[in-house]
C-alpha cells in the first residue's frame, strides 16, 4: 500500500490509484481526482452522484453499482455516461474515494 | 413442531434441505421446500453444450431425486413473502407459515431487460448459453457456422459464474481451430468492466492468454440496446460493436417475488449479512446462494461453502446461542482455457486469486492461476461430484474457509 498527497492531504491508495480508506476523503480530493479523470469541474449534478455513492457505501459497506446509482439517485444511465465519460463506474468510484468495481479474476 | 421453509430447490436450496434434514430432529422439525420447476440443471455444464462436449442429458435430472425423505417438496411458485406475518403466499392461493425461512430463489437471465435482444433475431443471430435452451440452440448454430465476427457481451454485473464468458471464448477458439476455420472467425469480448481480468495478480498471470488466443477485448462497454437487424450493439456512450453472431450474457436478476415482498434490492437480490446470511431486517430469514446480495461470485462453489457455514451455525442459532462460524466469501472455480487445459482460482472476500497449488501445498494436484491438463480433468470430474456428493449435502474433504496454504504471495 502506498500513500500520495492529493489536494494537500496525504491518503492511502492502491496500485491503481484508488483510495483505500473512505474516511480520508474530502471534497477537495474529489475535485482534484475529477481533474485527473478529465472532468474539469464537478457540477451540482456530479455532486449528487458522488454524495449518493458516499452515503450508500457507508450504509452497505461496498461501492454501489451503476444500476444502484441510477435506481436511487434519479439520474439516468445515459446522463451518468455524459457526466463521467468512458467508464463512469470506475471514475465515480475513484472520485468518491471508494473501491473499483471489479470481477472475480 | 417447528417449521423450516426453504424457497427454491436449486443448488443452494437442495444442499440446505439435505444438510438440515440430517441435523434437525424429525420429531421437532418439519422441513418444506417450494420450487415451481421439476428439473434440476447442472448449470456449469451449459458451457460445454454449444461445443458438443456435453449433451442435454448430461445436465438434467429430476429435482425430486435430490430431496431426502422427511422433506416435503411443493411444486408451486411463490407470490410473496410476508415477513411480518411469518408466512409465504403461493401463486396458487395457498399460504405456508414458517418459523424460519431460507430464501434460495437464485438468479435468472433477463434478455427482456435489454432493448433489441428479443427483437426477432433471438436464437437466429443472437444467443445465450446460460439457459439449456440457449446452449442447445447455440450448439446447433455453431455446428454449421462458416465464420465471421463472434461477439460475447456481458450486459451488466453481477452475473452467475463471472468467468464463464471468458471460458466460452477460450473454448470457442479451440472449437474453431479444430474445425479448421479459426482464421475465418473473429472473437471479441465486450465487457462493462475495465478489462477481462480486473484483479491485479490474475491480470498479470492471465493477461497474456487472451492475446495468445487472439481474443480481442472491448473494455468499459455498457450496452444500452441492440440493433438486431443491423447486427450492432450500441453502448450508453454511443460506441458501436458490430457482430455476425452475438452471444449475450443478459442482465441477471433475482426472483420477482422478492421485489413483490419488499425484500429485494434494485436487481431483486436480498440484502443479508455477508458472514452469517441472516437478514438484517428479519431475524428468522436467511438468504443463500445467488439470491443473496453479497459481494462474492454467484456460483455453486460459493453456495456450497456458504451452506457448510450456515448449516454449522443453524442449530446454535435456533437454540439462541451465538453463531460460531463466519463465512469468508470463499469461492473456487475451474476455468476452462481450451485445448484440454484449465485453470483454477481460489479466493475469498479479502484475498484475490493467487498463484500456487490446491488443495495440498507443494503437491496440488491442481495448479492455481496456471494452465494445466489436470485442472481440465478436475472440471470434468466435478459433474459426478456435484450430483452425488454436493447436492446431497455430503461433506467434501475440503474446508469451507479459504486456506493460504499452497498459495504464493
Amino acid at each position: 500500500m502506498t500513500t500520495r498527497t492529493i489536494a494537500g492531504t496525504t491518503v492511502q491508495v492502491n496500485a491503481e490509484g484508488f483510495m483505500t480508506n473512505p474516511a480520508e476523503w474530502n471534497q477537495a480530493i474529489a475535485t482534484e481526482i475529477a481533474k485527473e479523470e478529465g472532468i474539469p469541474e464537478l457540477t451540482p449534478v456530479h455532486w449528487r452522484v458522488v454524495d449518493f455513492c458516499r452515503a450508500d457505501a457507508k450504509a452497505t459497506g461496498k461501492s454501489p453499482t451503476l444500476r444502484r446509482i441510477t435506481a436511487n439517485s434519479g439520474i439516468s444511465t445515459k446522463e451518468i455516461f455524459a457526466l463521467f465519460p468512458k467508464g463512469p463506474a470506475k471514475k465515480v468510484a475513484r472520485i468518491s474515494g471508494l473501491g473499483k468495481p471489479e470481477g472475480c479474476v | 413442531m417447528k417449521h423450516l421453509l426453504v424457497l427454491g430447490a436449486g443448488t443452494a436450496g437442495t444442499m440446505v434441505v439435505n444438510r438440515l434434514r440430517r441435523q434437525l430432529d424429525k420429531a421437532q422439525w418439519k422441513i418444506t421446500v417450494v420450487d415451481p420447476q421439476a428439473t434440476h440443471y447442472y448449470q456449469p455444464g451449459f458451457l460445454f453444450i454449444p461445443f458438443g462436449i456435453y449433451q442435454e442429458k448430461d445436465v438434467v435430472k429430476p429435482k425430486s431425486a435430490f430431496i431426502p425423505s422427511g422433506v416435503e417438496l411443493i411444486a408451486a411458485s411463490v407470490d410473496r413473502v410476508e415477513p411480518e406475518h411469518n408466512q409465504v403466499k403461493l401463486t396458487d392461493g395457498r399460504t405456508l407459515p414458517y418459523d424460519f425461512l431460507v430464501i434460495a430463489t437464485g438468479a435468472q437471465t433477463r434478455p427482456d431487460q435489454t432493448p433489441g435482444l428479443l427483437d426477432g433475431e433471438w436464437y437466429k443471430s443472437i444467443y445465450d448459453f446460460y439457459t439449456l435452451d440457449g446452449a442447445v440452440a447455440l450448439g446447433d448454430k455453431l455446428r454449421n457456422w462458416q465464420g465471421g465476427r463472434l461477439v460475447v457481451n456481458v450486459v451488466e454485473n453481477p452475473i452467475k459464474c463471472p468467468v464463464a464468458p471468458l471460458e466460452f471464448l477460450m473454448l470457442a477458439d479451440w472449437f474453431f481451430h479444430e474445425k479448421g476455420i479459426r482464421d475465418r472467425v473473429e472473437l471479441i469480448y465486450a465487457t462493462p468492466l475495465s478489462g477481462a481480468f480486473t484483479k491485479p495478480i490474475a491480470a498479470q498471470k492471465l493477461g497474456h492468454l487472451l492475446e495468445e488466443k487472439n481474443i480481442k477485448v472491448v473494455p468499459d462497454f455498457m450496452v444500452e440496446h441492440v440493433e438486431a437487424e443491423a447486427k450492432k450493439l450500441i453502448s450508453y456512450d454511443e460506441q458501436e460493436v458490430a457482430y455476425d453472431l452475438l452471444v449475450s450474457v443478459p442482465l441477471n436478476m433475482g426472483d420477482a417475488a422478492m421485489a413483490r415482498s419488499g425484500l429485494g434490492d434494485e436487481l431483486n437480490y436480498v440484502p443479508v449479512d455477508k458472514h452469517t446470511f441472516v437478514s438484517p431486517k428479519y431475524a428468522n430469514i436467511f438468504v443463500l446462494g445467488d439470491a443473496a446480495a453479497v459481494p462474492t461470485s454467484k456460483a455453486g462453489s460459493v453456495a456450497h461453502f456458504a451452506v457448510d457455514c450456515f448449516a454449522d451455525n443453524f442449530l446454535d442459532y435456533v437454540a439462541g446461542k451465538e453463531m460460531h462460524t463466519s463465512f469468508d466469501g470463499h469461492a473456487n472455480c475451474f476455468i476452462e482455457s481450451g485445448f484440454g487445459k484449465g485453470l483454477l482460482v481460489d479466493f475469498n472476500y479479502e484475498t484475490e486469486p493467487l498463484p500456487g497449488c490446491y488443495p495440498l501445498p507443494g503437491v496440488g494436484p491442481f495448479t492455481l492461476l496456471e494452465e494445466s491438463k489436470i485442472n481440465h480433468w478436475g472440471k470434468l470430474m466435478f459433474r459426478p461430484i456435484y450430483w452425488n456428493i454436493l447436492l446431497k449435502g455430503r461433506k467434501m474433504p475440503l474446508p469451507a474457509h479459504m486456506s493460504m496454504a499452497g498459495k504464493v504471495q
